[in-house]
């Protein structure tokens, strides 16, 4: 595989029950690690430019025709652009279909998110996280769509029987190439189908760079012929731009 | 495939307070009071209805995909699935279904998405959004604007996912007169494209009409 990064120019520790957002700029790249294992991150994108154009996991699905998400596999908008690329994933299946836990489900398995008591250890969930963060732009719960939730394979049965599968991912590492500007939202609160015993603090590394220019026989525009399209489609975007 | 399980409703046709027919590229915009069951019926088969659901009373609440398919553990829709908002509140359920299966991971298509899945020279072909943004602009009153288009329901449209973590297009598993009815646990904002798609097998490459019947 060919490393698509150039250089690391930032890095933080986000906790576990925590959320961000950033803007990413194109050509940047995104690393996420997964410090301890069995972490879960949320991921939102939105076009800064427009902020009705958003990440769109159903068109991200069926034009790759896939179920899960992992490496050379594009993130697309639901204006027919790629945002990221995932250049690289040592994990192999991430969630895109089961959305945030909410606060009232969070309460009745862990209990209360409780910040008087608990500070920086309370029970954040995934929904006000992502709320939090899209009120800082002027969006709100009208403008939340089925998020990324990286780390957390959930597989279909025959019956269409849905499973959170418990496979480590200590140390595993995904990488993001941003292909247009883009509006990140983060959060690293449990997945919704996580029942375990205690609540679930997973931190996660990550680090900000600059890509490796997309050559021409990159291996995430050459995944499918809709991805070649879909790369058109932002050279179209980005038509005068330098 | 395993045999889907299906139920015949009990409703009389004949006692439908509203009845109506929706052609292909065309958009049905309807208020559905709590308690009223309402039907949905694949005309000439294979057809696929792209539905939004509103809370009446605040549009910001809307059927949620996610919300949906984590409650009931299951990815596909069926008799006895009920239709969550992204409050997770309980919008509709389905009473009765003829059909077997119904997807809500495909979500609808869109002139852009075209461009990405068939050709970049398909902009300009007719798409489900379009009927949408239409219905939204000639219907000001329900408040609803392209920020609460999301995900949707594709009834009589089989989108198998594998057990390797592929999605495929099927083609249709249903068939002439084949129905889903729902019955509403809120007053409901109902928003159906019926598909106009011709690049696809969700409609057999022929975009055929359906019908909608209301009863009290």
């Amino acid at each position: 595989m060919k490393n698509t990064i150039k250089n690391i120019q930032y890095e933080t520790r986000l906790p576990g029950s925590s959320h961000w957002s950033l803007k990413m700029r194109r050509g940047t790249i995104m690393r996420i690690t997964d410090l301890n294992g069995h972490a879960n991150v949320g991921l939102l994108f939105y076009n800064p430019e427009n902020l009705l154009e958003r990440y769109n996991a159903p068109d991200t699905l069926k034009c790759q025709h896939t179920f899960k998400l992992t490496q050379n596999h594009c993130l697309y908008s639901d204006m027919g652009r790629i945002f990221a690329s995932i250049t690289e994933d040592q994990f192999g299946w991430h969630d895109t279909v089961c959305g945030n836990s909410h606060a009232d489900q969070i309460a009745e398995l862990w209990g209360q998110r409780d910040y008087q008591q608990h500070r920086n250890e309370w029970h954040q969930n995934g929904t006000d996280a992502f709320l939090v963060e899209l009120a800082k732009y002027g969006l709100g719960k009208a403008d939340l769509a089925s998020n990324l939730n990286l780390f957390s394979k959930v597989a279909v049965g025959a019956d269409g029987q849905l499973s959170l599968a418990q496979e480590n991912s200590k140390g595993k590492e995904v990488v993001l190439r941003f292909e247009m500007d883009t509006l990140v939202l983060i959060h690293t609160c449990p997945h919704p189908l996580n029942v375990e015993s205690q609540y679930p603090e997973r931190p996660v590394l990550i680090e900000l760079g600059e890509a490796e220019t997309v050559s021409e026989n990159d291996a995430c525009l050459m995944h499918c012929d809709e991805n070649i399209r879909g790369f058109k489609n932002n050279n179209l975007y980005h038509l005068g731009n330098i | 495939m395993e045999s889907l399980a299906t139920k015949e409703s009990a409703l009389d046709p004949k006692l439908a307070i509203k009845n109506t027919i929706v052609g292909a590229g065309d958009y049905y915009f309807e208020v559905i009071k709590k308690g009223q069951t309402f039907r949905i019926i694949d005309l000439e088969g294979n057809q696929a209805a792209d539905t939004l659901f509103f809370n009446a009373a605040d549009v910001s609440e809307r059927y949620s995909s996610a919300d949906t398919i984590r409650e009931q553990g299951k990815v596909y829709l069926t008799n006895d699935s009920e239709l969550r908002s992204n409050d997770n509140n309980v919008m509709l359920k389905i009473v009765a279904d003829t059909c077997g299966r119904h997807d809500t991971l495909g979500g609808a298509c869109a002139t852009e998405s075209n461009t990405v899945r068939y050709n970049l020279e398909k902009r300009c072909m007719h798409a489900c959004r379009d009927s949408w943004m239409l219905a939204i602009a000639e219907n000001p009153e329900y408040g609803i604007t392209k920020r609460d288009i999301s995900h949707n329901i594709n009834f009589f449209m089989n989108v198998p996912v594998t057990e390797v973590g592929g999605l495929t297009f099927e083609d249709g598993i249903s068939a002439p007169g084949k129905y889903v009815e729902m019955t509403a646990e809120m007053d409901v904002v109902v928003l159906i494209s019926n598909c106009p798609q011709l690049n696809n097998p969700c409609n057999g490459y022929n975009p055929t009409p359906i019908e909608v019947m209301v009863w009290k």
